[in-house]
């Protein structure tokens, strides 16, 4: 268990060093944000000065290699733009993208594993049918017009529903949150739903897929010779089975949820990383660029790892190993 | 009540599929006495599993029990519902499969899945079931029961696991016991073990077996009557040693000779031609008809069921 | 639809004949299966005949400076040009443009990126999915870790990074969903091929000393081609889709090719005045062409899966 743990963490860092290499070169080796910050009137000598200023004129490798030496000391860099350092921007919207992003998958999984549960268990029934046929629709779904759609009926037509920014916020062991106000609840509502429609599709075909699977395993014919009522056969001896694979690819699907934030937080301006992200881009704000990727890059590491660590606690096969069999 | 613990009359299970009807027991009729061991035999196909799942009502759609009737100590069980069929399921009738990596569930314990059988049929609180539990598994031979609890069925052997299915078979005491070729998968020298524990634990108990299996070796050695199956029909029944010393039904002459043990060494082993026929296309005739070296004209026609001394075939033309 | 579910044994042989039918007319048998999957399959016929005809079918060609009027700008769906009298079925936008002939316009252009991207993936994923399969060693762990590595960050994620990095233009979105996808062809490719390998016909062909390339190519690969195409119509649709977000973001094709991710775009800023249609038309074309594919891509899974096969 050690010996694994250690590895995996080596492994880890050394993904995380080449990931900020091959971030850092890509985005510093294109584009020349000087254009952006000095007056297109400035003379060389300005130009110059700013270039040092803001450390362009060095080589790429020494480029990089202060930069390595400042990312240890957690200083990633100050923006071009908002002149403040890149990664405590970055810290301060975290905590709304994690919110949206953690809203969005507890819809998803809410919903979609008793959905597919159902689906796998009756597949000829009429509801199982709609569960599929939903499930094909909400994968089809472009997940921005879907925001636009939920603008357009719930705070357009009905004016239900506030269109876009993030609602009150309280404090939560140090940390802003929105979901504990009503406010909060009402602003966060379509931009979770929003988040969590393709996921919460995906979870239904594979709960339903696992479902169809387990049902045919010759355990559940045993359970039911025990004359097991079908509440157990089902709650139990099915479910936890498909239920491991089905908590690793969660876990997996969260960081993929975190990223897609970005375009759920550009149509409900939610004050996110991903919003920050793009204006980033857009305006060559490279030091926020690489120190979002980063930050991405390591929360993605981090959630592998507890994926690893939690499938290996979840199944009994490999928590324990093949012990020497006894007779 | 009946000596008769278990009565199979005219059972016929059938499958509608798209390609047409599917007869897998086809007119079976057998009877099981307390304490008795009865082997149903037969190739892969000949529907004796499906016989076994059709007396634990665990026939799934697209088949179902067509005509027939399965007494256990005179209850009909075709005609229980659902629920009260369950309640005999593992409780007074129970069945052990061929594989018990496969059958035992793996990511659950083996205490959670033997005290949930006993808690299924009685309101009983945990530790008591939990009692009976390590009772089960002492009968069945295992030594200290408390560590095999704790285990998952990983971490066994398959011996042991097989161990483990037959007492949770056993652990409520059932009228019978239904086994589809428990020691198929399992390594030759457990199986010898396995099959005479069986055999002890019955004769104790009281309880009948109903041994399925396609090895004539394992029924010489284990049961008391047997009947040999093919094509979903019964072609011949009687006791082991009327039976093996003496069959009368060409298949099962056929059988005995393709035992490879009974072969002169140097010989070439002798086969029955052929090919089992397909369960869809089953008309009236004697399906053994194609492949029997002894058929005449009127095995058109379906041969009744001649029943004497004990002994059951259903032929016309037999050997004897 | 039931697949025949019997717990046990069933005589695998029919003693009777087999009837005699190509292995196309069984596949387009069981793909007619589903009624679904019909509809999505026309659909999609309906679709892809539409976007190549763009310049045929459309009323007017919206990006023809010299046919638009910008009196007609934000009509809604329904209205008629006051200039020329034709009917802007699906309203017009904020420069006038006929919403209709821009979804046909977008449809090509979104519908071209995905599957040319899909193509040029397929080929360069293929190709190193075999070699990776047939040589093993270091070059098969070279590849695979890199594919590992990159299947294990989002699309979307690995996209924007492309983006940022290399900017606009068609040739580099492009570039982008190529590298999105090209792994998830690798890997099915290299798997199947593992297995495929140790098969004896395989064995056959060495002792019978044909050459590798046939070998890999008139063997190995049409094997390998069932779970290719599945893998393959799913991605289109994910390529679209994505394609689409990312020019939504203001990340994808430039304005002068605009698909339909710029066409919803454009839309936005209007939804909150209640001039849904400048985003809402495009975004369904959108939606029926993916969901189309998706439908296809189902059942084609189903009937090429070998597990479930009857």
């Amino acid at each position: 268990m050690l010996a694994f743990t250690i590895r995996r963490l080596g492994q880890s860092a050394f993904v995380l060093v080449v990931m900020a290499f091959i971030v850092f070169v890509g985005v510093y080796a294109i584009g020349d944000p000087i254009e952006l910050l000095i007056n297109p009137q400035a003379d060389a000598v300005e130009r110059a000065r700013a270039t040092a200023a803001l450390g362009l004129d060095k080589s790429l490798a020494e480029q990089f290699m202060s930069f390595l030496a400042g990312a240890l000391r957690g200083d990633l860099g100050r923006s071009f733009v908002f002149n403040v350092p890149a990664l405590q921007l970055i810290l301060d919207r975290l905590p709304a993208t994690l919110e949206l992003a953690g809203a969005a998958m507890v819809i998803a999984v809410v919903l979609g594993i008793p959905l597919g549960l159902i689906a796998g268990l009756k597949p000829d029934s009429a509801i199982g049918r709609a569960i599929m046929a939903g499930s094909i629709l909400g994968f089809s779904l472009p997940t921005f017009w879907v925001g636009l759609v939920l603008i357009m009926v719930f705070s357009v037509h009905f004016g239900w529903l506030p269109p876009n920014g993030r609602g009150e916020t309280t404090l939560l062991l140090g940390v802003p949150v929105s979901f504990l106000t009503i406010d909060g609840l009402r602003h966060l509502a379509m931009p979770a739903l929003n988040l969590a429609v393709f996921k919460l599709s995906l979870l239904v075909r594979l709960t339903r897929a696992g479902t169809r699977e387990a049902l045919l395993q010759d355990y559940v014919k045993f359970a039911r010779a025990k004359g097991l009522p079908a509440r157990r056969v089902i709650g139990v001896h099915v479910l936890k089975n498909i239920l491991i694979p089905i908590v690793t690819v969660i876990g997996l699907e969260l960081g993929s949820v975190i990223a897609f934030a970005v375009v759920t937080e550009s149509i409900f301006a939610w004050p996110g990383t991903g919003k920050l992200l793009i204006d980033s881009i857009n305006q060559l704000d490279r030091p926020v660029v690489v120190a979002y990727l980063l930050v991405i890059v390591t929360i993605f590491i981090v959630i592998n790892f507890v994926v690893d660590l939690l499938y290996s606690l979840l199944d009994p096969r490999v928590r324990i190993g093949q012990a020497a069999a006894a007779h | 009540m009946s000596a008769r613990l278990l009565e199979v009359e005219g059972l016929r299970t059938h499958f509608f599929t798209q390609a047409g009807t599917l007869k897998a027991v086809d007119d079976v009729s057998f009877a099981v006495d307390r304490g008795r061991v009865l082997g149903l035999v037969g190739e892969s196909g000949s529907g004796k599993s499906m016989t076994g799942y059709s007396i634990l009502g665990l026939v799934d759609p697209p088949g179902r029990i067509v005509a027939g009737s399965i007494r256990l100590n005179g209850t009909e069980l075709t005609t229980l519902g659902a629920s009260q069929w369950r309640r005999m399921r593992g409780n007074r009738i129970a069945m052990v499969f061929q594989d018990p990596m496969m059958t035992l569930n793996p990511v659950l314990r083996i205490d959670t899945q033997m005290i949930e059988t006993v808690r299924a049929h009685h309101d009983v609180p945990r530790a008591a079931a939990l009692d009976r539990c390590r009772e089960a598994l002492v009968q069945v031979g295992i030594a200290s029961p408390d560590e095999r609890l704790q285990g998952y069925p990983h971490q066994f052997s398959g011996g042991m696991r097989q161990r483990v299915a037959i007492a949770i078979a056993l652990v409520n005491k059932p009228d019978l016991i239904i086994a589809d070729e428990p020691t198929t998968a399992l390594d030759v020298t457990i199986q010898g073990q396995i099959l005479h524990e069986m055999q002890r634990l019955c004769r104790e108990s009281g309880t009948a077996l109903l041994w399925i299996t396609h090895d004539l070796s394992v029924i010489a050695g284990l049961a008391d009557d047997v009947c040999v199956m093919y094509a979903g029909r019964i072609v011949e029944a009687g006791t082991v040693d009327d039976v093996l010393d003496n069959p009368m039904h060409p298949y099962t002459r056929g059988l005995l000779d393709s035992v490879p043990s009974s072969n002169t060494p140097g010989r070439p082993l002798s086969q029955i031609r052929g090919m089992t026929p397909s369960l869809l296309q089953l008309g009236e005739a004697c399906a053994f008809r194609e492949r029997c070296s002894r058929a005449v004209d009127s095995c058109r026609t379906a041969p009744p069921v001649r029943v004497s001394g004990g002994r059951s075939l259903r032929c016309v033309n037999p050997l004897a | 639809m039931s697949s025949v579910r019997i717990a046990t044994e069933i005589p695998p042989a029919e003693a009777a004949e087999p009837r005699a039918e190509s292995p196309w007319r069984r596949f387009a048998a069981e793909f007619a299966e589903s009624p679904l999957a019909l509809a999505g399959l026309a659909m999609l016929v309906v679709i892809v005949v539409a976007a190549i005809a763009a310049p045929i079918i459309s009323p007017q060609n919206p990006y023809d400076l010299s046919q638009l009027d910008v009196l007609d700008s934000k009509l809604p769906p329904g209205e008629h040009s006051s200039s020329t009298g034709t009917t802007y079925w699906l309203g017009t936008d904020d420069q006038g443009r006929d919403m209709l002939s821009g979804i046909f316009y977008g449809l090509r252009i979104s519908l071209a990126v995905g599957a040319s991207s899909t193509v040029i993936a397929l080929a360069i994923g293929l190709s190193l999915g075999l070699a990776a399969a047939y040589f093993g060693g270091w070059m098969d762990a070279l590849i695979m870790r890199i594919a590992d590595i990159q299947l294990s960050f989002p699309a979307i994620l690995i996209a924007l990074i492309l983006l940022a990095v290399l900017g606009q233009g068609i040739d580099k979105i492009i570039a982008a969903l190529v590298t999105v996808q090209w792994a998830y062809y690798a890997r099915t490719v290299r798997s199947s091929a593992l297995v495929e390998r140790q098969k004896e016909y395989i064995e056959a062909a060495h002792v019978l000393a044909l050459s590798r390339a046939r070998i890999v190519f008139r063997h190995l690969l049409p094997n390998c081609l069932p779970p290719l195409i599945v893998v393959a119509t799913v991605q289109v649709a994910h390529a679209i889709l994505l394609e689409s977000t990312l020019s939504f973001l203001g990340l994808g094709l430039p304005i002068t090719e605009p698909s339909l991710g710029l066409l919803i775009a454009n839309g936005f800023q209007y939804m909150l005045s209640g001039k849904y249609w400048i985003s809402f038309y495009p975004g369904l074309a959108l939606l029926l062409s993916i969901m189309a594919i998706n439908l296809v891509a189902d059942q084609l899974r189903d009937v090429l899966n070998p597990r479930l096969r009857r």
